[in-house]
């Protein structure tokens, strides 16, 4: 063998492409089953791409590194489910560019942090995180409440979105301005949001101008909420 | 230059020693940087007081800071600054493409450096750990990064000794391998190209599997395949000593490219992703602990003969400590990746500690016995200014990673059993809120560590500038210890 490898290490581009398959292999078999295995994802309902307000508020929780410190994945133990509640399933991040499971817990799991607390909370929350919790290490984020939201590009991310695989139709992408203006103003008739988008929650914007942070906390309300597990069609869920 | 002025020894070559010195600078700033950050970072979690209420300065933006800072500006410089050193070295030849593209790769590494340090801050991270710039920082350091294995490659190909040393298979390995992962995880389509703003190609599960193809191999290949060619080269040379085993380091360099790559499940352990992967990702975790120890061993044994040296030689001394850091935390990772060890230990500060004891113990330290060696060697003087300064520096920090990781350990342990403690009624014991409160002694205790550690990084500045500057290390004045560094 060790005779063979001087041949190896005398030649620096058979050095080369013998390193290149070594390290390939593991990553291709880890990876590409993943996309072509069906049971890889569930098929469960109520699984739906996320709300104008809500993919905005998700690219601001990826713009401010939350998942540092927040993990978006129960894991299948007892003492999570009963915590946070049902575990995580693949089927409910189907729609995240990128991912956000997160791998350090120094504040809680936020997978199904949605309608546990009201808007009202999570506004004062994320303003002064030690107001309501005094044990709490999180950053204050008023900031977020002085940062109006640009609506103009909300259409090509969605448009990217749809590129890269959300299934955005159309319709939901022609009246993406107006359902991130409706879902952050309480006074407006949130019909034809809820339609488009199923569960949206409407925070209580001031009607005029939309800030990141009502963004935030459109997605943090709709977080671990879309998939219903008393629903008979996902009976297979059940624990 | 007037290259012509400078006189060789007999039969030496004329080595690009100009951009080796660049990165050793650069590698030991972003040494301190790293250090200071990771220290105001803790800070911030023992005292939350101190992000201030400033976007710019809340942990979530300067963590990416601390750990690019870390990895890629202090380990990244003294891995290319490393790599470009041994490989004339060990080639008898001089680099590859001449000044201007070894200057390109210099420069070009710490444009990409800075400008991501300034995008996380500005709030434009891609919140892919250890893969955060924006798309477009992404694609200039691909740019540089291939660069740089051309001159890599180049010097291989052009080399006056017959064999590839085993140091370069290793730093070969680094290079290939992360260029393939960079790219892999990096696929990102943008809103527009004047946006920073993008979307992952891949999402959910297959993105997370992605993601930690990349993330552990980042420590596979970036912070242990680069640092071991490191180790391969300077622990011989400093200890004057041939590698202990040629046949270990064979079977050392396969075993382990191949069985890093397949161990990136183990982040994600209990998740969404399939069991099958998981338990793949378990298996050659485990099985990774063998070359691990095997490259240990060929580290360690290399001072048979030679053990006395540690006695008056500090930067033997770091590289050596590094190898046993480097044993204990590929004990410790095999284990931690069982999946019911990584039910208690995920999520936990025990995987803080755990990647400390890599970075502190391992990487650092021999960067740090690299760099001890270096500085004499590339400016030309009879030593060190100061073996005491580099002992003190050496004591200091392993006092100060002994801290960081034992305090890391409590916690992480203790947040663990905290979390899934039931009462006599059977409910859950504590409240998540509790668990923060019970750690703070313990995050105050890390930042100590960390402290210490910033401590003899800034003893290292000193001693280092000292050691240049200082008309006692003159090569025409004779070194205080017999311990003249081995020329060439």
């Amino acid at each position: 063998m060790l005779i063979r490898h001087e041949f190896i290490e005398k030649n620096a581009f058979l050095l080369l492409v013998m390193t290149l398959v070594t390290i390939a292999i593991g990553g291709i078999v880890e990876v590409v089953p993943l996309f072509t295995i069906e049971t890889t994802v569930e098929h469960v309902k109520g699984v739906r791409p996320y709300s104008p307000l809500e993919q905005r508020g998700r690219d601001i929780y990826v713009r401010e590194g939350c998942y540092l410190c927040h993990s978006q994945q129960i894991r299948a133990l007892r003492d999570e489910v009963e915590r946070y509640g049902h575990f995580s399933l693949a089927a409910e991040s189907m729609y995240d560019h990128p991912f956000q499971w997160g791998s350090k817990r120094i504040g809680p799991d936020l997978a199904r942090v949605g309608g546990k607390y009201s808007n009202d909370w999570q506004y004062a929350h994320l303003r002064n995180a030690q107001g309501v919790v005094p044990e709490s290490l999180m950053p204050h984020y008023a900031f977020l409440a002085d940062t109006p939201i640009d609506p103009d590009d909300i259409e090509a991310r969605l448009r990217t979105l749809r590129v890269v695989g959300v299934p955005y139709t159309d319709e939901q992408i022609a009246n993406a301005v107006a359902d991130l203006r409706t879902q952050a103003n309480p006074g407006a008739d949130n019909a034809e949001l809820l339609k488009r988008y199923p569960k949206a929650v409407t925070v209580p914007g001031d009607g005029r101008q939309v800030t990141e942070m009502d963004a935030l906390v459109a997605y943090l309300q709709v977080l671990g909420t879309m998939v219903d597990f008393a629903d008979p069609a996902n009976e297979h869920l059940q624990q | 230059m007037a290259e012509a002025a400078i006189v060789y020894p007999a039969g030496a070559v004329d080595y690009n020693e100009a951009v080796v010195k660049k990165f050793v600078i650069a590698s030991i700033f972003w040494a301190v940087v790293a250090f200071l950050v990771g220290v105001y970072i803790a800070t911030e979690l023992a005292w939350p007081q101190f992000n201030l209420g400033l976007s710019f300065l809340n942990f979530g933006r300067l963590r990416p800071v601390h750990t690019s800072a870390g990895i890629f500006a202090f380990g990244g410089s003294a891995l290319l600054g490393t790599s470009f050193y041994v490989v004339q070295r060990t080639c008898r030849t001089r680099l590859f493409g001449g000044e201007a593209l070894a200057n390109f790769v210099f420069w070009g590494y710490q444009f990409f450096i800075v400008m991501a340090a300034l995008s996380y801050v500005m709030g434009y991270s891609k919140s892919q750990e250890y893969a955060e710039p924006a798309w477009h920082i992404d694609i200039w350091l691909t740019i540089v990064w291939v660069v740089y294995a051309v001159i890599f490659i180049g010097t291989l190909m052009k080399r006056q000794e017959p064999h590839i040393y085993v140091a370069n298979w290793f730093y070969l390995a680094f290079i290939l391998t992360i260029a393939v992962l960079h790219i892999g995880n990096n696929i990102v389509l943008p809103i527009s190209v004047f946006s920073a703003q993008g979307y992952s190609v891949a999402a959910g599960v297959q993105n997370a599997m992605i993601q930690w193809w990349y993330g552990h191999n980042a420590v596979g290949f970036f912070l242990t395949a680069g640092f071991l060619g490191m180790m391969y080269y300077f622990i011989p040379k400093a200890a004057n000593r041939p590698v202990y085993s040629y046949r270990l380091s064979v079977v050392h360099f396969w075993s382990l490219i191949f069985l890093y790559i397949w161990a990136g499940p183990h982040h994600l352990h209990w998740t969404a992703l399939p069991d099958w992967t998981q338990t793949l990702g378990m298996a050659f975790s485990v099985m990774l602990w063998m070359p691990s120890w095997g490259g240990m061993i060929n580290g360690l044994m290399t001072l048979s003969g030679a053990w006395d040296k540690l006695r008056t030689d500090p930067g033997l001394r770091f590289s050596v400590t590094a190898v046993g850091f480097y044993g204990m935390s590929t004990f410790e990772g095999p284990v931690m990746s069982i999946r019911d060890v990584n039910a208690l230990a995920h999520y936990t500060d025990w995987v803080i500690g755990h990647v400390h004891s890599g970075t502190l113990g391992w990487v650092a330290f021999i960067s740090f016995g690299a760099l001890y060696y270096l500085v004499p060697v590339l400016w030309k003087r009879n030593g060190l200014y100061s073996t005491r300064l580099a002992s003190w520096h050496y004591w200091i920090a392993t006092l100060g990673i002994v801290f960081y990781i034992t305090s890391m350990w409590v916690a992480g342990i203790m947040q663990g059993l905290m979390w899934r403690a039931y009462d006599q009624f059977g409910f859950l014991q504590y409240s998540f809120a509790e668990s923060v409160v019970a750690v703070h002694p313990y995050y105050v205790i890390r930042l100590i560590g960390g402290l210490m550690f910033l401590t003899g990084a800034l003893i290292m500045v000193y001693n280092m500038i000292q050691t240049v500057r200082s008309s006692t290390t003159e090569l025409s004045v004779a070194p205080p210890f017999a311990v003249a560094v081995a020329g060439e």
